[in-house]
């Protein structure tokens, strides 16, 4: 062999001289004609690229995001101005970049929705055989998966944000957000609405199924903050307050500079919090896809 | 080249594949045969890397899949024709399967040729009938134009015309001096396509052999001789007489004597010789479909029954003359069903034909109702 076999580790060159080695056929008589080339991360990333432009779930979940945070960022823009029908109407103490918060918690759920079936649709159809045969190495794999997936959701999301907390802030009179305030209501929410995407995936690609990561993925979402309204118990209130404040949905308001509870993350403290959730996870999604069978 | 080395496959208490031992080789198309179950697929999917043998080793070149250099150019594989995501055009599911592996995109266009799928490309898969999907899992094989093919029931749901197009194509996949590994469970589309043989069931080595070797070892005609009845001392001396001039000679349970190795002039002579009476001589032939059934039939593990339809039908005194459609078959048609399958090889006797012959009605249904199906 001229070259090491190690394709288990991923090239992580993003473009690739391509190496037309004189590959030795290992022990029989054909030899193709076509020039033999070592497939690289690049090549994963346009395959996966391809996977995910070319099926019609990633246009409708992606699509249906968009209308939500769009649409509801209007709704709530006519809402605040019919009802406050002041001359000068004002929120009070309230960010007005924090009406992006609901339709942001809504089209979270679509984004979990593709990036659980990025990964599962994969393992309900039997293409994940496929795709291990044309390229062994689990990690290369999954890196572009997450890769193309995290900038997809990443920039669809930080877009659409931005277009709402643009319209908020020209249609509703209040006191000017900071830059501060508009980076983490709009790279800052885009960021950790694709890490809850790559959560998904990872959950996806754990549990092998989409209706059940997706059921994880939401109970994982909405389950705390649920419990914790009907925690009544006097000797539970710290688990309350704990639960309260790391919520997702929490989390998620707390980069609007709004929260449920006064104390708990803030400021871009939530993105680390996720950041950490996200890598373990990812870990564990490569473990598994490493040494169970397929 | 594919060698695996004491392959075993364990889920749970279930052993799919058991102590698999064999060596594929390039130049030649191998038939992978077994009855449902009995392992194939597990065989293929661990030669792939995708399943983790409990024990044992498989490599391809001297590599395991997993670690070989270039695997997509090396090696393709069709394992299930279902295998894509019915979303997705042909064009694109070949197309992200020929940028995972480095291969120009034109070559998509290629083998949707090769295959016959030019016309559908664009259309979502989801629309395919089985032969089309089968059609689309070989152009995916062929897409890294690999020295390895690995080939899982391939002509499953093709046409005639298909069958006939991928019994060539493996033939001349093979002649380019390929390794091409097939898998079926149909005897007689391996014995037209197939240079050499494995043969499995329960997970176990039945035989690994030439074909042609198969055909001569296993499907070897026999005659039948009867004596005159009631004569037992005669049939004991024809035995020794035929087994003296060179024949094998076995004892059916009705009597009858079953002699291999001898033409049919020369059994009527040496009766003749030792002056015993012949009240049948009769050739009998075996077809290489019967040997393998008879290889296999212990280690089915589908096996239909009967329908009895019991309690569903009618009382039977109803003057409707004709008895229930289920109803077993009667006792006058019971006949040694040995001779369903061929004799046991001369001097290899295979596990499978071990146990004692069938010898009650119901047995000889299901057995006929297996080779049924497995035709």
């Amino acid at each position: 062999m001229t070259t090491p076999p190690t394709p288990q580790a991923p090239s992580q060159r993003q473009a690739p001289a391509p190496q037309y080695s004189p590959q030795p056929a290992p022990a029989g008589a054909y030899t193709s004609p076509i020039p033999v080339r070592r497939a690289t991360l690049a090549d994963a990333i346009a395959s996966e690229w391809t996977k995910i432009r070319s099926v019609r779930s990633t246009m409708w979940t992606l699509g249906v995001m968009i209308v939500l945070l769009l649409g509801i960022g209007l709704l709530a823009t006519i809402a605040v101005n019919t009802v406050d029908s002041d001359p000068d109407p004002d929120l009070g103490s309230t960010p007005v970049l924090s009406l992006g918060f609901f339709g942001v918690l809504l089209g979270s759920i679509c984004v979990i929705t593709l990036g659980v079936m990025t990964i599962a649709s994969e393992y309900s159809t039997g293409m994940i055989r496929t795709t291990l045969t044309a390229c062994p190495s689990r990690a290369r794999v999954l890196s572009a998966k997450a890769i193309v997936f995290f900038l997809l959701t990443f920039v669809i999301t930080t877009v659409t944000t931005a277009l709402v907390a643009g319209m908020h802030t020209a249609f509703i009179d209040s006191a000017a957000p900071s830059a501060g305030d508009w980076l983490r209501a709009t790279v800052g929410v885009g960021l950790y609405i694709a890490m809850l995407g790559l959560l998904s995936l990872a959950v996806g690609a754990l549990v092998r199924h989409s209706a059940g990561a997706i059921t994880v993925m939401i109970g994982v979402v909405l389950l705390p903050l649920v419990l914790a309204m009907f925690m009544f118990a006097e000797s539970l209130s710290d688990l309350r307050l704990a639960l309260f404040q790391y919520s997702i949905p929490s989390q998620l308001s707390a980069l609007y500079s709004t929260s449920v509870a006064d104390s708990g993350p803030s400021g871009w403290d939530p993105l680390w919090i996720m950041l950490g959730i996200t890598a373990a996870a990812l870990i564990c999604a490569f473990a598994s896809l490493d040494r169970r069978d397929v | 080249m594919i060698e695996a080395v004491g392959l075993t496959k364990r889920y749970g208490a279930k052993t799919a594949v058991s102590n698999l031992s064999f060596q594929v080789r390039p130049g030649t198309v191998t038939g992978f045969l077994g009855p449902n179950g009995s392992g194939k697929s597990t065989t293929m999917r661990m030669i792939l890397g995708l399943d983790q043998p409990t024990s044992g080793h498989v490599t391809i070149g001297g590599h395991p899949f997993r670690s070989l250099p270039n695997a997509p150019r090396q090696v393709g594989a069709l394992l299930d024709a279902k295998a894509v995501h019915g979303g997705r055009s042909a064009r694109n599911h070949l197309l992200s399967l020929a940028q995972l592996a480095g291969i120009p995109a034109a070559r998509v266009d290629e083998v949707l040729g090769v295959v016959g799928l030019q016309d559908v490309a664009r259309k979502r898969s989801k629309g395919f009938s089985l032969g089309m999907g089968q059609r689309l899992g070989i152009a995916a094989a062929l897409l890294g134009d690999p020295q390895v093919l690995l080939f899982d029931e391939p002509v499953n749901g093709l046409d005639p015309e298909g069958i006939l197009w991928v019994r060539n194509l493996m033939k001349m996949l093979a002649s380019e001096g390929r390794t091409v590994f097939v898998s079926s469970h149909l005897m007689s589309e391996m014995a037209l396509t197939a240079d050499h043989l494995i043969v499995i069931g329960r997970g176990q080595l039945l035989a690994d052999m030439n074909v042609k070797e198969f055909i001569s070892v296993n499907s070897a005609d026999f005659a039948r001789v009867r004596v005159a009845d009631g004569l037992a001392e005669r049939r004991e001396k024809l035995t020794a007489s035929l087994t003296e001039a060179g024949g094998r000679v076995m004892s059916e349970p009705d009597g009858a004597l079953r002699v291999t190795g001898l033409p049919l002039p020369r059994i009527s002579e040496v009766a003749h010789d030792s002056d015993v009476r012949l009240w049948e001589l009769s050739p009998h032939q075996a077809s290489l479909e019967e040997a393998y059934m008879r290889m296999t039939q212990s280690v089915v593990d589908y096996r239909s029954t009967a329908d009895q339809k019991a309690g569903l039908q009618p009382p039977a005194d109803h003057g409707y003359g004709q008895p229930g459609y289920g109803a077993s078959q009667p006792p006058v048609l019971e006949a040694p069903q040995q001779n369903w399958y061929a004799p046991p090889p001369p001097g290899q006797n295979p596990p499978a034909a071990a146990p004692a012959a069938p010898s009650t009605t119901t047995a000889d249904l299901t057995e006929r109702d297996t080779s049924e199906d497995a035709r």
